[in-house]
């Protein structure tokens, strides 16, 4: 039941927000605040009660459940679990939606409910991404989080909006098609081999060494999900338009969250479900995300737009996850956690900086900006440290996450090992060129702009506390996600042959529902 | 010839039939005494309700020939019963449309009866002849429908085209029922399906006319180049019958006949048929992508449609009748929500057609937004609206028969079809113009509209959040009569 309330949290949030929001604006903001400020602290209790190890579960994978029939004809389950990286994720999913929340109390001024209404459903949308332990209701959650999004682009976007909005919603679209035939070919594939039609998580572990030959394709329509949402090098194009156009919040939660399902799906269902295929591809997986990693970085350089600067540096952060998670060994994928969470709050922490700079100087350009450290030394010094988390210096949680990628991938491959250190080397260069060239220098243009107030110096401040405090003290991150690393590991071992329907501990009267299910699809 | 007796169990079983048949008679005779606008819609509306209800009593009769024209199964019923709630609700429409100003109101509601009886026909006909009956009763009503306000130039035009082309159509199929006729000597189906397996070019020959005179009338590619001048020309309420009665009851015997007839076992025309849905799917998205007027959007987009739908028609599997039941429900669904927004955004003098009527809808009009919103939505297929459910059976439907190529021509045409789907819904919830349009329409609908839409996206969600008893619903009915 703790799941579901984390679903209907937000929504009921977003809903009540939208309605209140046509008479109160400031309401409708608090609103917002209060439900995704319970749903986080909700989590943070989880993460607590979770710290004496898996005291809250019985089962060994997953701290909690739920599980109830949903479509019985074709035998699709409404099955969420949260294990540790589900946790870890939400939280993030759940401080970021606070930080965008906080970030658009004054910069969106029209349309107040509606926007809040959108970013909730946003985070109602990821919630349930990141819980589905059925690949249907999974599918369900990636398609919906478009179309929030997509409003908060287009509406509340900069100028180019609409072609950003369209970019973005048909390569996901076409990516997330292709993942529905994937999941449809496992579907039957299971169903013909073992007479059970469903499409659980679970159950599907192992189906694809049923169908070597095809086995590959239906790993490919997954991946072209994945790696559009990641973005991975060669399907990353839509990336700098929605990122640059969306609205402060809008940009924070597709970098911060929306990207970490690309990598979570990676995690989470790619890999487990076809060890082998992915095995004999980690090669050139790896390879796309090295190129990522230093395509991005590069171009990086090229940015005169600080926001397109940042948004290609986050290709090449997301590049270190692709390479972490098909090293598949225990560090690159604690580093891959890692980097997912650290990403989500440094870059989090750079788009904020970019609105306020925005906001302030009403152009993003570099090449106007400079000389703003002692106009604003509390902004200049908040930029610094995110820019230098950005970076990767050690103590702070970027570094923890890239240095175990880098670890995990020179034990599997040292020849990206190695071409990976150069991006991390790129990545030095262009961050304190950035802040070089937006903070010191010559202040040409002759602003006079004012420091950060107290609101935006408390959302920094928490950005950068996470960022410290996790740098120097990653064990919490590690501890959660560890198990669920382990158990997903295991998987992949001893999947060759498909499980027998496991008898659960839980419910067990639902448990047959597969035979029955989907004779008219047969 | 033998003679046909008509036993009071076959009246039962034809009583849906029956009770329009007399709703028009009534209606008629109290036209005939008094026009009032509220009596006769009042009159449509109570005998297309008992109609609906009547079929729960002809279902007991579920299974069986009724005279050698018809057959009532759970496949036909079903079809019925969606012709006939989509007739309710286009009739509501309607009262909401010829309020706003059109003079002669009541005839429109005789011809609408008509069109749909014919319809209604269509759904259980499992005999050349009944299809004739059911497609000349729906056709002949149509020609009236569309060129019902006389004063409006483009719908006379509209008229005229498909009265030319229609009767083209129809001549098609007679001619084509004829050719079968002569080499088989039958025009029922059950009694086709033993006797064409072996027939010859002539058989063959009148199929393929057959299935021109149906492609006509579904639109699909080539025989599609009517429906946009058509369903611009037509008035918003007969387009919304058009895309859906229209198509629906001919693709029931479509299906009907395809499965009787076992075209997955005839090459030549499962290979046709393969090639045209694949073209009205790439086609239909295409031309929709420059239009900047909803009403042809929607003509070649229910185009794209039709050819998702014929993939149901090839298969000859358990699923099709299901997948086709479900996938024409969330259609009709989301159709029917599009044109009644734009209905209630316009008078007859002025339709809310182009795409610069819907900008920046959402703030001046809200619920009509999202009502057309979740339409589009579920026309593409976005999941948690009736669409994504329909789509998923048909997907899945063809990946357990093996349909490849079908499919990913579905899916890549489904990615450029988003396109526009997605236009419209931007240009709702872009800023508002700068000069208003002129308010030419009644800010308010009466609440009949509103009731309509209402239940039409109650409908439109609950199919695509939890559709399990619609499925089940749909799979106990989709068993197809001897």
């Amino acid at each position: 039941m703790i799941l579901n309330g984390l679903l209907l949290l937000p929504l009921l949030g977003g809903l009540v927000a939208w309605l209140v929001g046509v008479r109160h604006p400031a309401g409708c903001r608090w609103i917002s605040l209060v439900s995704l400020g319970a749903y986080f602290i909700a989590l943070m209790a989880l993460w607590a009660d979770d710290a004496g190890r898996f005291t809250l579960a019985a089962d060994p994978v997953w701290l909690l459940q739920f599980d109830h029939a949903w479509i019985p004809q074709i035998g699709a389950r409404y099955h969420l679990a949260l294990d540790g990286i589900s946790l870890l994720l939400l939280a993030l999913n759940g401080l970021l939606g606070l930080l965008a929340v906080a970030t658009s109390w004054q910069r969106i001024q029209e349309r107040v409910g509606f926007f809040h209404f959108n970013l909730l459903l946003v985070v109602t949308a990821m919630t349930g991404l990141f819980l589905s332990m059925d690949l249907l209701l999974f599918y369900c959650f990636w398609e919906i989080m478009l179309v929030p999004l997509c409003f908060l682009i287009g509406i509340w976007g900069h100028e180019r909006r609409k072609y950003a909005t369209f970019k973005f919603f048909l390569f996901t679209q076409a990516g997330g098609l292709l993942m529905l035939v994937s999941i449809l070919g496992l579907f039957f594939v299971h169903g013909r081999a073992t007479g059970v039609y469903t499409f659980e998580y679970e159950r599907l572990l192992g189906t694809a060494s049923l169908v070597p030959g095809w086995a590959p394709w239906l790993m490919m329509g997954f991946f072209m999900a994945f790696a559009v949402k990641l973005p991975a090098f060669p399907l990353h194009t839509w990336l700098p338009d929605a990122y640059t156009e969306a609205p402060t919040a809008g940009s924070i939660l597709l970098a911060g969250i929306v990207s970490k399902a690309g990598a979570y799906g990676f995690l989470r269902f790619l890999v487990p479900l076809f060890p082998r295929v992915a095995e004999s591809f980690s090669t050139v997986a790896m390879a796309l995300g090295v190129i990522g990693i230093l395509y991005g970085t590069v171009l990086a350089f090229a940015q005169s737009d600080l926001k397109r600067l940042v948004a290609y540096s986050s290709i090449s952060h997301m590049g270190f996850v692709l390479l972490g998670v098909f090293a598949w060994n225990d560090l690159a994928l604690e580093g891959a956690v890692v980097i997912m969470i650290a990403h989500g709050l440094s870059t989090g922490g750079l788009f904020i900086l970019v609105g306020d700079l925005h906001r302030r100087l009403g152009t993003r350009d570099l090449n106007r900006m400079g000389g703003l450290w002692t106009l604003a030394p509390k902004m200049s010094r908040m930029g610094l440290i995110l820019a230098l988390a950005s970076l990767g210096l050690p103590g702070l949680v970027n570094f923890v996450g890239e240095f175990l990628v880098l670890l995990g991938v020179y034990k599997a491959h040292q020849g990206m090992a190695m071409a990976a250190v150069i991006g991390l080397i790129l990545a030095l260069v262009y961050s304190l060129w950035m802040i070089q060239r937006i903070f010191t220098g010559e202040n040409r243009e002759g602003w006079r702009i004012a420091d950060y107030g107290g609101r935006e110096l408390a959302i920094m401040t928490v950005i950068v506390a996470c960022l410290v405090g996790l740098g120097m003290y990653p064990r919490p991150l590690l501890d959660e996600a560890q198990p669920s690393l382990t158990h997903l590991q295991s998987v992949t071992t001893d999947a060759d042959l498909p499980k027998s329907p496991r008898a659960r501990t839980q419910e067990q009267p639902l448990a047959g529902h597969g035979s029955a299910a989907a004779d008219f699809l047969k | 010839m033998r003679a046909v007796i008509v036993t009071i169990g076959d009246l039962y079983a034809l009583l849906p039939l029956l009770v329009v048949a007399a709703t028009i008679v009534v209606a008629m005779l109290a036209i005939a005494v008094r026009r009032v606008h509220l009596v006769t819609a009042g009159l449509t509306l109570s005998g297309l309700a008992l109609a609906f209800v009547s079929l729960f009593v002809s279902g007991r009769f579920s299974g069986r020939p009724v005279t050698p024209l018809f057959i009532m199964d759970g496949f036909g019923l079903s079809l019925m019963g969606l012709v006939i709630l989509a007739g309710l609700v286009v009739a509501l429409f309607s009262f909401t449309y010829l309020e706003r100003g059109v003079e002669q109101k009541e005839e429109h509601y005789l011809m609408l009866l008509m069109a749909v009886l014919g319809a209604m026909v269509l759904t259980i006909s499992h005999h050349l002849a009944g299809f004739f009956l059911g497609l000349e009763l729906l056709g002949v009503s149509l020609y009236g429908l569309i060129a019902y306000q006389t004063t409006r130039a483009r719908g006379v035009e509209a008229g005229v085209k498909y009265f030319v082309l229609a009767a083209m159509a129809t001549a098609l199929v007679a001619f084509g029922m004829a050719l079968i006729y002569v080499d088989t000597g039958v025009l029922s189906l059950s009694a086709l399906n033993n006797l064409a397996r072996h027939s010859g070019l002539v058989t063959l020959a009148g199929l393929v006319l057959l299935l021109s005179g149906i492609g006509f009338k579904l639109a699909i590619v080539p025989f599609h180049l009517w429906s946009p001048d058509v369903y611009q020309g037509a008035p918003t309420p007969t387009t919304a019958f058009i895309a859906t009665i229209s198509k629906g009851g001919v693709f029931a015997f479509f299906l009907r006949a395809a499965i009787m007839l076992d075209i997955p076992h005839r090459p030549c025309l499962f290979t046709t048929i393969a090639i045209l849905a694949v073209i009205s799917m790439f086609v239909g998205n295409l031309l929709a992508l420059q239009q900047r007027n909803l009403k042809r959007l929607l003509a070649y987009s229910s185009i794209s449609h039709m050819g998702y739908l014929l993939m149901t028609v090839l298969a000859f599997q358990p699923w099709a009748t299901t997948a086709a039941i479900l996938y024409l429900a969330a259609y009709f669904i989301a159709i029917l929500a599009a044109f009644g927004v734009m209905i209630a955004l316009s008078a007859p003098g002025r339709e809310a057609e182009t795409l610069d009527d819907y900008q920046g809808l959402y703030w001046r009009r809200p619920w009509l937004a999202l009502v057309l919103t979740l339409s589009m939505l579920s026309l593409a297929g976005i999941p948690l609206t009736a669409g994504f459910m329909g789509k998923l059976i048909l997907v899945a439907g063809g990946i357990s028969s093996a349909f490849w190529g079908l499919i990913f021509s579905l899916i890549f045409s489904s990615v450029i079809g988003l396109y526009y789907y997605l236009r419209v819904i931007v240009s709702m919830f872009a800023r508002l113009p700068d000069k208003e349009p002129e308010p030419s329409v009644p800010a308010t609908m009466p609440w009949p509209g509103w009731i309509a839409l209402g239940c039409l996206t109650i409908l439109l969600v609950w199919i695509g959040v939890y559709p399990s008893p619609f499925l089940g619903l749909f799979n106990t009915l989709s068993s197809l009569g001897g």
